[in-house]
């Protein structure tokens, strides 16, 4: 995963509420094994509309997109993250995210900052002209006319990003304590997470 | 020292802690884990490019489920007929080689096990009472039908799952939708389910996992469980359980992955301790009116958009929030409805019964019990049953369900996720209307253009044999 410290540069207004990932990604394009290229597929039933936002020239290469309430619901497909990753957005700004949608994101080195609904509405507004930028090591957003939002993060997934930390090795490093569990519960429970086959 | 009450919730969790951070983060041990042909390629894939072996092959289970056309899959010489589409053949032949390759259970497309992954772990006895069971599709709370904590994940999980067998998770908050009262005649647990969105909307349980209480669920069989929990990711909230109980315990005795002889009367005395303890809190409560619930549909393009069949569709007006009125115009704009529209005027054209909320055994009894002797409609192009999985399918055809619904003209499918969200070739065509058993009426998702509305599997044999939208209770 690639560390993430710093955002800035023009964010792209789209403002939906309840964005589902079916939304980011239709399922169609869910039948890559790959990671890469999903940004071909990002959006598509809103960019058949002109006029939309992400074919806007204005917000061509924008790294942030801004959204309402509730965003990545549905279903818990990651190929949401990467294509928002391929579009080449890192930060989506949002009263709220799925949870879901939030561990993707983070999973993948992309920032989902939360903010208050009347913030989101100010920076969806300034987005239309002016960039904004987002500050990880202090948790801020600002703006180029001294708007300054603190937000808050998980302090682990906040290490994590900005050291680009791999999940899984960090885990596997504690592997004596996953076996120690697994001895414990073979004595307790041995029906969940003791060696499992199928009757005859 | 007596322990202070807990839920449901809490006690699962509690025994599934490997490690408690300082900050409140756990590392949970997943006891497990299913796995599909669409959301796992690249977890495989990162776990080859690092030399990772998977931990335990004996608690995961393999699936292709959402790719598969639900044509024939051979031909009348028993060789595998080849899928048109390279994608999908692709990504399916991909998942064969990855659990080859990682000695994982597999069940081919062609086994009579094979279904719909929240079909098949249930059925197979694979999903328990008290697990941590997780699967990279959202619909995985399913499975918490049985008690089960149960989750969907997405594909950097599948990963850190098969590496490790665990996760990094945060607690969730604990809700209680307790329903009070019994269901009226002819209302269903779909019925309930869209209901309790309808009232929570879709980001009512966001960071909750719902349990589901009041004797409406105790006396709810196992498929009518699955089929609430299943939706609970459509009221934004991860999980959904009910306490299991000898229901539950009916269901699963005897299947080919339950525990057996003592082992399995330790897990039921365990799984009887389960409940939730009189006394302990919940984060959140909702009380819902079962009486008041009439048989339910969606109007527009979020699964909260529920009205009574009885009802009409909603002005964007009626809402408070700004942010939803213009989300409903929307929707009315997309799916081709009018303010004021009674729902039992809604003609459609095409009827799928099937997906992971509703095609077990009895969803089909239900569906075929109202089309029994009856035609489907003129205007009904295109109505396909979908058996949840192989077995289904066999148990439905052992009671001659097959027969009635072939005799109304409905197309009997071999089992997967089909129209559910058109990754395979069921779709509806742009601008059409389906009624629909599945559990998301967004955008595109029955194909591109399609207008999908939730309903019952009773509703959607009602519909297909109106050719519109209908009120089941006229029909029996």
């Amino acid at each position: 995963m690639k560390a993430i410290r710093e955002v800035s540069g023009r964010a792209i207004p789209f403002g939906r509420k309840n964005v589902d990932t079916d939304v980011i990604i239709p399922a169609h394009w869910l039948k890559t094994i790959t990671r890469e290229g999903l940004g071909r597929g990002a959006f598509e039933a809103v960019r058949k509309h002109p006029g939309n936002v992400f074919d806007d020239p204005e917000f061509a290469g924008a790294p942030i997109l801004i959204a309402g309430d509730n965003f990545g619901c549905g279903s818990s497909r990651e190929h949401a993250a990467w294509a928002l990753l391929d579009m080449g957005i890192t930060c989506v700004i949002a009263p709220s995210f799925s949870d879901i949608f939030s561990g993707n994101a983070f999973k993948n080195g992309i920032l989902a900052v939360a903010l208050p609904q009347e913030q989101v509405e100010r920076l969806l507004e300034i987005a239309r002209t002016d960039p904004i930028a987002v500050d990880l090591e202090h948790q801020t957003v600002t703006t180029p006319f001294q708007d300054r939002f603190h937000f808050v993060i998980d302090p682990f997934r906040k290490h994590c990003l900005l050291e680009g930390l791999d999940e899984v090795g960090m885990t596997l490093a504690e592997d004596q304590r996953i076996a120690a569990y697994e001895r414990r519960m073979a004595d307790d429970l041995p029906f969940l997470s003791g060696p499992l086959a199928a009757a005859a | 020292m007596a322990s202070k009450p807990r839920t449901l919730y809490e006690k699962i969790w509690d025994a599934h802690v490997v490690e408690r951070r300082e900050d409140g983060t756990c590392l949970v041990y997943i006891d497990r884990h299913l796995v599909h042909e669409v959301t796992s390629p690249q977890a495989f894939e990162s776990l080859r490019a690092a030399g990772r072996p998977v931990r335990r092959p004996d608690l995961t289970l393999a699936v292709p489920d959402h790719n598969l056309p639900t044509t024939a899959r051979q031909d009348a010489s028993g060789h595998r007929i080849p899928i048109a589409d390279q994608e999908s053949a692709q990504q399916l032949a991909a998942l064969e080689r990855n659990t080859s390759e990682f000695g994982i259970r597999y069940i081919a497309d062609t086994a009579a096990a094979q279904g719909i992954v929240h079909v098949v772990g249930p059925e197979q006895g694979f999903s328990l009472p008290g697990a941590t069971i997780v699967c990279g599709d959202s619909h995985t709370s399913c499975h918490g039908g049985l008690g089960a904590l149960a989750f969907g994940i997405g594909t950097s999980e599948v990963e850190h799952v098969l590496a490790t067998q665990t996760l990094l998770l945060t607690p969730s908050k604990t809700m209680e939708v307790r329903v009070e009262g019994e269901l009226a005649p002819g209302v269903t647990a779909k019925d309930l389910i869209l209901h309790i969105i309808g009232v929570i909307g879709t980001a009512g349980g966001t960071g909750h996992v719902i349990e589901y209480r009041g004797r409406v669920f105790e006396e709810m069989s196992v498929e009518g469980r699955l089929t609430v929990c299943n939706m609970s990711i459509e009221g934004g909230a991860r999980a959904g359980l009910v306490a299991p109980d000898e229901t539950t315990f009916v269901y699963l005795r005897g299947r080919p992955f339950a525990p057996q002889g003592e082992a399995w009367d330790r897990a039921v005395a365990w799984w009887k301790t389960l409940a939730t303890d009189p006394g302990a809190r919940f984060d959140k409560s909702v009380v819902i009116d079962a009486a008041a619930i009439e048989p339910t549909v969606t109007w527009g393009t979020s699964p909260e958009d529920t009205v009574p069949i009885g009802g009409v569709v909603p002005a964007p007006e009626s809402f408070a929030d700004l942010g939803k009125q213009e989300a409903a115009r929307a929707s009315l704009e997309y799916m081709g409805l009018e303010p004021g529209q009674r729902l039992s005027d809604v003609e459609i054209q095409n009827v799928f019964i099937g997906s992971c909320t509703n095609s077990r055994i009895e969803d089909l009894r239900a569906a075929a019990a109202v089309i029994e002797g009856r035609h489907k409609a003129e205007n009904v192009r295109w109505a396909i049953v979908v058996p949840g999985s192989g077995l289904v399918k066999r148990q439905a055809e052992a009671e001659g369900l097959d027969k009635i619904f072939t005799a109304a003209g409905l197309e009997w499918r071999e089992p997967g996720c089909s129209a559910c969200l058109a990754m395979n070739p069921d779709k509806v065509p742009p601008g059409e209307r389906c009624a629909s058993t599945s559990n998301r009426n967004f955008v595109g998702r029955q194909g591109p253009g399609a207008r999908t509305h939730l309903v019952s599997p009773a509703m959607a044999a009602a519909a297909a044999v109106t050719g519109r939208l209908t009120d089941v209770r006229e029909l029996i």
